[in-house]
This record gives structure tokens, C-alpha cells and sequence, in this order.
């Protein structure tokens, strides 16, 4: 840099000078779609829409959880079903999927049927779980590989999926089932559903 | 009565911020002195009103007044006093009472501190700060009265959320809004500064203090906030890049870039235009936060009730502030030109890169933070962006920051040689080199814990070095150091302090980097073996306090048989609120935290998460020094004594 002062900012340069006027009113166009959307109910913070609800369960076949003594689980069990079924992800190192157990317990007990897809877990880890704690799964997929959950689009685990009768995905949930969302949620899906 | 009360200020407060808005500004550009005179006193007459609103308010809470819609919302009759008080601004309503009850003490501060101001400058300055409270006094009135009634009175209140029943969180937002609230006053000194059209050393040293104090704030409220979420939520981190906690950080930085371009403004007379952009900024990005968090358009535990008509109104505020400032700089920019000139290699230069990587980082959190937000509303796609893209994006960053950050001080200014301070901080840089490789040696291969040891040993070792160079520690010994040590402005002393408070904060977040943790469902009797600790779990059992009853498990610690500490994590359940919270077991020593928290309980195991976090206290503790060091620079006679103040004896002088 030159020891002489410096010229004025010459004049071609001078619209580098909008220029934080025109990120913010970029950014303020942004914020006023979000909240005509928030609105309108088109933009929604909240949901976590899947690609899957509406549709059929993508393609699978996966082996049972020896140990437990439960059959495995494919796409084809999830075709022409008595009654609406939950598709539960799970794992035994997972400390909401433990949080969430009795509730899944509880649908058991009810009669619902819950199937499980035990996810990137270890055999011997997910049948201690599932002796130490009680098994609340009809059938029990094992996806070791982690491939079934990416064709899914799982975020994590625990996610829940309700699948009705004709085995069209009606809703997920990422996260764990509380008591809550067996109320407010699950229950009325039953219903509408069965 | 006392509601209707506190209605009636907030209205009156109004009015006067209009008129504050209006008469100093005016009086400024026709030279009248009488209107100029009529600043500091509106700006006086504006605080009584909203202190009259705001201790009403409160009032409401403490009495709880259960004809007031705000306290049935958020307060119970069982709450303890120091909740009730503070859940009259854990809420969006008192919130916002709170946040212009701040903004007017500073109002009151630059009419009551800045005699010596040019009185065209101080009334401009009050004037733009009537405007800022205008605007939300009448976002209050139109969309969030928190005096509304509801008749007929139910009962009791429905209670505050219980994980904000704490004290680290009762202190959080006010620390908080001192930060948010004290950007509005540089702002409002950029804009000042932009309608006379002239930014010279004087007012880099005005805007200075207010910076500092911003920022010192800034940084106690985040501290406290992460530190509340540390303790309180139980997920044993203490930063999560949620979008609330980087929409505290966006100001942060843009305050720590504009107190250190000030610095160059006030000895050089150089970055003029860029201290004004970034003031603009740092209150832009203050009010942005505000904005995302009470319009809804974000997912976030820290969102208030989503509600998109506020939000429209306060984007109309952003638009009119942010908007208009700028476009005012654009208009005024070019006539401002820059008269400092210096070397790349200098101490301006060092200020410069400083100024660079901050805002880099803050370009960084700022697209990490909305993009999500706005890819959705373009194509639809939810994506959320998490630490992993932060934490990969900053980091490097934040390493070149680091190493700069102890070699600036040290350079001289206008032109430096780069060997005087190769020869100062050589000792500096073997310290650095060896906490890395003694990490490396202790923990096996863990670079980047190892990184950030040898970074803070950097960090504070380059504070020491700059401490003791200013003493001539080294050229003529203790006693004359000594004699020298009173007589160093303090400002010298509270940049070293606030570069070694970051020095610390980085060795606690590279001790965290070494924690390590373990969930296990126990049994009573069990044990559990992590880092070394043997922990026992003794009893499980029912406790109760004021306005709660817990589970709280109790676990010995020992190591190589010799008791260490009892925890006692909790999990309490909130009857009114009907909601459960964790209370970690918290056994802090200097070496770090033993930390427990309990799950849930199923057949007679209960699931148990422990954690070792090594020099976990040290972040919030560096936070704190770095806080002090803001003190001690504010404290230095020259922000008292405002010596350039003479240079501009004609203040009256219009633009």
C-alpha cells in the first residue's frame, strides 16, 4: 500500500455500497414468503413430511431376529392386513427407543399389531433388550446394514410408521412415542383406520 | 388498577419516545439548541414511563394477579418468589417490556453519560434510540399487550415452564437484552454519524465503551445460556448450533469485529466506513435473532408461540431500521473516505485480518442457520444443518483467528516488523506446540482436542507475553515491571485479559473434546466403570420440593477405592405444568465435571448416563474473564475522559 491518501472510493465502485441493502432485502422477501406460508399453512418449521406417506412401503425383505423367536419381515407383510399396523425403527443402544418401550408395550397389549425393524444393532444386543425389557414386536426385521432405513428415509431411531390396511403409509413420527402422542396421534389414527 | 396502570406508562412512553424521536433530531439539523436540549430529558422522561410499565408488571406477578391474561398464562400461586418475578419476562409479552425497558436505561445512559458529547452528536444519537423504541413501544401496544385481562379470573395460573424455573435461566435474558439492546446504541452512533456525514477518532472512541459493554454482556448471557443448557437439559453438551443459540452468536461476532475496527477508527482514523457497516450489522443481526425467534418461522426449543402477525410487524420494524440504515449508508458512504493509511504488516493490519475471520465466521453461521429456512420456502426440501457442517466450517476459522489473536497485539502500528514479535512470543509457541504434542502423548490420536490445547496455551501464553512486554518484564526486571504495571492504561490490560479469557474457554471446550460418557440401566448395587471412576448405585427414591416431586437416585463415586463425591441426579415432574425435567448431577472440581443424569425407570433398573467432562467449568469460566476483561477496558479514564472531544468544540456544526 502507497504512503499517499487515498483516493475517494471512485465512482464505478460505488454500488458495492447497496450492496448490504440488497441482502437485506433479499432476506426480508425470504422472511415475508415464510410468514404468508406459516399463514397459509404451506410453510411449516415444524413437519417433517415423508416422501413415503401416501404410497406403498418401499421393497424389502429382511431376516428374522433369531433369538427372539419372531418371524422377519418384508414388503409383502405389509400388503391386504386385517387391521393398520405400526412399523416401529429401533436399536438397543438407542435411549429414546427406551423411553418409548412401554408405550409400544402398551399398543401390544391392546391388540395392535407393532412391527419391529431393529436398525444397525448387534443380534445378541437387541435380544437382551428385548428379553430384559419384553417384546411388544408381532414381527421383527433385522437391518443390520442400515439399507432398508435409507430407503425409508429414516432420520434416526426410534421413528414410528403407520401403515393401514391396504399398506399405504399414513404417517410417521421421528422421535420417541410418548404417552402424548399415543393420545393425541396414534389412537385417532387407529380408529380412523380400522 | 396496577395493570391498567402499567397499560397507561406504556402508552405515555410512547408518545414520549415520538417525541424523542422527532424534537433532538430536528433541533440537530436547524441548530436549535433548545430542541437538542430536549433529548437527554425526553430520553429521561421515557425511562420513568417504562420503568412505571415494567415494575407493574411485575407487580402483576409477584401479587399474581390472576385477572392478567399474561400471568394465569405463565405463574403459579406455589412458584417461588425469585420465578414469579422472573416469569414476567419468561414470556413473549413481558419479554419485550423488558427488552425496551433496557433499550430506554440506555437512552437515559447516553443522555445522563454523554455530557460530553457534541450536543448535535448526543441529540441525534437520543433521537435514533426514541425512533427504536417507537417502533417496538408500538409492537407491544398493537400486538403483544401483556396487561391484557381475562374475566372472569380462573383460580390460579397455569405455571411457568419448569425448565425455565432456574436461576441461571432467571438471569439470561436480561444479561441477554443488555447485550442485544446495547447494539442499538452503536447503532444508533453509526447513524449519527452517517447524517453528519463524518466519522473522525472521536467518535471511535464514544462508540468504543458502548461496544465493549455490549459485548461484555452478550458474552455473560450466552455463557449463562449455554451453561443453563449444560445443566439443565442433561445432554451433557454444552452448544448445539441450534438457531436461537446462533442468532445470540451473529451479534457476538459483529460486536467483537466492531470493538476492535474501533480501536483503528479511534488511533488511525482508518476502516471508518467499515465501523459503521458493522455497527449497522451487529443491531441488524440483533434484531434479526428477535425476529426469528418470536415469528415462528423457525423450529427451536427456544421459540416462543408462533404467530406470524407479530412477525409481519416485526419484519416491517427490520425493514424500516435495517432497510433504512442502509440505504442511508449507500447514500452518505461514498463521502467518508478513508485518511489512515498503513502497512499490511501492522498492528491495523492485524485488526484488519481479526475483522476478517469474524466476519467470516459470521458469514459462516449466518447461511448455516438460513438456509435451511430458505431452501424450504424455494423448493420445499426440509434439510437441517447441524453441528457436523458447523463445527467443520468454523473450526478452521476459528484456528487462524487464534493465531493471530496473539500475535496482534504485539505489532506496532502504521508499519511492524514481523521479528521483534517472533522474538516475544518464540517461548509463546513452544508452549502451543508442546500442550499439542502432550495431548497426543496422554489421549492417543485425538487431533483436534490436541489443536485446541495447543491453541489455548497460545492464546493465554500470548496474553502473558503482551502483559509482560508492555512491563519490559524481560528488559529491566520485576521491580521497574512492577512500577510500570500502574501506570499501563487499562485498556491495555483488559485486551490481554479478554484474549486470555478465550485462551480459557478454549481449553475447556478442548477438555470437552476428551469427554467421555456412558448409559447403562443399573440396579440398585450395580456398579459401573467409566473413566477410571467406579459409580455405585445406591437407592433410588421419592423426593419433593416446593412445587415438584422427583425420583432421584443416589450414586457413590470412587476411584481405586477412595470416595470421590455422592451424586444425586433428579427427575422431576411439574404437577401444574404437567411436565418432567432432568436435574444432572453436577461434581465440579478444577479438573472437570462428574456428571449423572437419570432416565426412566422399567423394571427395576433405571437408565443412568454418565459423563467425565474434562475442564468442562473453564468454558464458562474463560466466558466470564473474557466479561471482565470488557470491565476492566471500560474502566480505563480515557472512555471517561473524552479528550478528542475538544476537536469537534463546534459540535453545533451541521453536516
Amino acid at each position: 500500500m502507497s504512503e499517499a491518501v487515498p483516493p475517494p472510493i471512485p465512482r464505478r465502485r460505488r454500488w458495492l455500497l447497496w450492496a448490504p441493502l440488497g441482502v437485506a432485502a433479499a432476506g426480508g422477501v425470504g422472511f415475508y414468503a415464510m410468514l404468508r406460508g406459516l399463514s397459509s399453512g404451506s410453510y411449516d418449521p415444524r413437519g417433517v413430511p415423508s416422501a413415503l406417506v401416501g404410497h406403498q412401503a418401499p421393497a424389502f425383505t429382511l431376516p428374522p431376529l433369531e433369538a427372539a423367536g419372531l418371524p422377519g419381515l418384508a414388503q409383502a407383510d405389509l400388503i391386504d392386513m386385517p387391521r393398520p399396523v405400526l412399523v416401529n425403527f429401533w436399536a438397543s443402544w438407542c435411549v429414546p427407543c427406551v423411553i418409548e418401550h412401554p408405550q409400544l408395550m402398551r399398543l401390544s397389549r391392546d391388540g395392535v399389531p407393532v412391527y419391529g425393524i431393529n436398525y444397525k444393532d448387534k443380534p445378541a444386543d437387541a435380544a437382551g433388550f428385548l428379553a430384559q425389557r419384553g417384546n411388544p414386536f408381532a414381527r421383527l426385521g433385522r437391518d443390520q446394514p442400515g439399507r432398508v432405513a435409507i430407503d425409508w428415509g429414516v432420520y434416526g431411531v426410534p421413528e414410528t410408521y403407520f401403515v393401514d390396511r391396504g399398506g399405504i403409509i399414513r404417517w410417521r413420527f421421528p422421535g420417541a412415542v410418548t404417552p402424548e402422542l399415543l393420545r393425541d396421534d396414534i389412537q385417532p389414527l387407529l380408529r380412523r383406520y380400522a | 388498577m396496577i395493570a391498567e396502570l402499567g397499560h397507561y406508562a406504556l402508552a405515555l412512553a410512547c408518545i414520549l419516545a415520538l417525541a424523542q424521536a422527532v424534537v433532538p433530531i430536528w433541533g440537530a439539523q436547524r441548530q436549535d439548541a433548545a430542541a437538542m436540549a430536549a433529548g437527554p430529558a425526553l430520553a429521561l422522561g421515557g425511562l420513568l414511563a417504562v420503568g412505571a410499565a415494567f415494575a407493574a408488571l411485575i407487580w402483576c406477578f409477584v401479587v399474581n394477579d390472576t385477572s392478567v391474561l399474561a400471568v394465569v398464562q405463565n405463574s403459579h400461586s406455589q412458584k417461588p418468589m425469585l420465578y414469579k418475578v422472573a416469569g414476567a419476562w419468561g414470556n413473549h409479552e413481558g419479554s419485550m417490556v423488558l427488552w425496551v425497558f433496557i433499550l430506554s436505561l440506555c437512552g437515559a445512559a447516553v443522555a445522563g453519560f454523554g455530557t460530553n458529547l457534541p450536543s448535535a452528536l448526543q441529540a441525534r444519537v437520543i433521537g435514533v434510540l426514541g425512533l427504536i423504541s417507537l417502533g417496538f413501544l408500538a409492537f407491544i401496544l398493537a400486538t403483544s399487550n401483556p396487561f391484557g385481562r381475562i374475566w372472569p379470573p380462573p383460580a390460579d395460573g397455569q405455571g411457568l415452564n419448569p425448565l425455565l424455573q432456574d436461576p441461571g435461566l432467571a438471569f439470561h435474558p436480561p444479561l441477554l437484552y443488555l447485550g442485544y439492546v446495547g447494539t442499538a446504541v452503536t447503532f444508533a452512533f453509526a447513524i449519527a454519524a452517517l447524517i453528519e456525514g463524518r466519522v473522525d477518532a472521536a467518535w471511535g472512541r464514544w462508540v468504543r465503551p458502548w461496544a465493549l459493554a455490549s459485548w461484555g454482556f452478550l458474552t455473560l448471557g450466552i455463557a449463562l445460556g449455554s451453561w443453563w443448557a449444560y445443566y439443565e437439559l442433561g445432554w451433557g453438551g454444552y452448544w448445539f448450533w441450534d438457531p436461537v443459540e446462533n442468532a445470540s452468536l451473529l451479534p457476538w461476532l459483529a460486536g467483537a469485529a466492531l470493538l476492535h475496527s474501533a480501536i483503528v477508527v479511534e488511533k488511525r482514523e482508518a476502516l471508518k466506513l467499515w465501523s459503521v457497516l458493522l455497527a449497522l450489522l451487529a443491531f441488524a443481526m440483533s434484531l434479526l435473532g428477535t425476529f426469528m425467534v418470536r415469528s415462528g418461522v423457525l423450529n427451536s426449543v427456544h421459540a416462543f408461540a408462533n404467530d406470524p402477525e407479530r412477525g409481519v410487524f416485526i419484519l416491517a420494524l427490520l425493514a424500516f431500521y435495517v432497510g433504512g440504515a442502509f440505504i442511508l449508508f449507500a447514500l452518505r458512504a461514498p463521502a467518508m473516505a478513508p485518511t489512515g493509511v498503513f502497512a499490511p504488516v501492522s498492528r491495523e493490519g492485524g485488526l484488519v485480518l481479526n475483522n476478517l475471520l469474524l466476519c467470516s465466521i459470521l458469514a459462516v453461521v449466518f447461511t448455516g442457520t438460513l438456509y435451511p429456512m430458505f431452501l424450504d420456502i424455494l423448493t420445499g426440501e426440509k434439510i437441517s444443518v447441524g453441528a457436523p457442517f458447523f463445527n467443520a466450517a468454523v473450526a478452521p476459522l476459528a484456528a487462524l483467528l487464534f493465531a493471530a489473536m496473539a500475535a496482534g497485539p504485539l505489532l506496532s502500528w502504521k508499519r511492524a516488523r514481523p521479528w521483534p514479535v517472533v522474538q516475544r512470543l518464540w517461548w509463546v509457541a513452544l508452549a502451543g506446540l508442546g500442550a499439542f504434542l502432550a495431548t497426543l502423548a496422554v489421549s492417543g490420536w485425538n487431533p483436534l482436542p490436541a489443536l485446541g490445547f495447543g491453541a489455548a496455551a497460545w492464546l493465554i501464553g500470548g496474553a502473558l507475553a503482551d502483559v509482560a512486554d508492555r512491563l519490559a518484564l524481560f528488559r529491566s526486571g520485576w521491580r521497574t515491571a512492577i512500577a510500570r504495571a500502574g501506570g499501563l492504561p487499562r485498556s491495555a490490560w483488559g485486551g490481554a485479559i479478554a484474549h486470555a479469557g478465550m485462551g480459557i474457554t478454549v481449553l475447556g471446550m478442548a477438555g470437552m473434546g476428551l469427554a467421555t460418557d456412558r448409559l447403562a440401566g443399573m440396579r440398585v448395587g450395580d456398579h459401573v466403570a467409566l473413566a477410571g471412576y467406579d459409580w455405585r448405585l445406591d437407592a433410588v427414591e421419592d423426593a419433593t420440593g416446593p412445587n415438584w416431586t422427583s425420583r432421584r437416585a443416589t450414586l457413590t463415586v470412587t476411584r481405586d477405592g477412595a470416595p470421590v463425591t455422592v451424586l444425586r441426579p433428579e427427575r422431576r415432574f411439574f404437577p401444574v405444568a404437567r411436565q418432567n425435567t432432568t436435574e444432572a448431577a453436577i461434581h465440579t472440581t478444577v479438573f472437570g465435571d462428574l456428571y449423572a443424569v437419570m432416565g426412566e425407570e422399567t423394571d427395576g433398573r433405571a437408565v443412568i448416563r454418565l459423563h467425565n467432562n474434562p475442564l468442562a467449568p473453564w468454558i464458562w469460566l474463560g466466558a466470564a474473564v473474557m466479561a471482565l476483561g470488557a470491565g476492566v477496558s471500560l474502566s480505563d479514564r480515557r472512555v471517561r475522559v473524552a479528550a478528542p472531544a475538544r476537536r469537534r468544540a463546534d459540535g453545533t456544526q451541521p453536516a
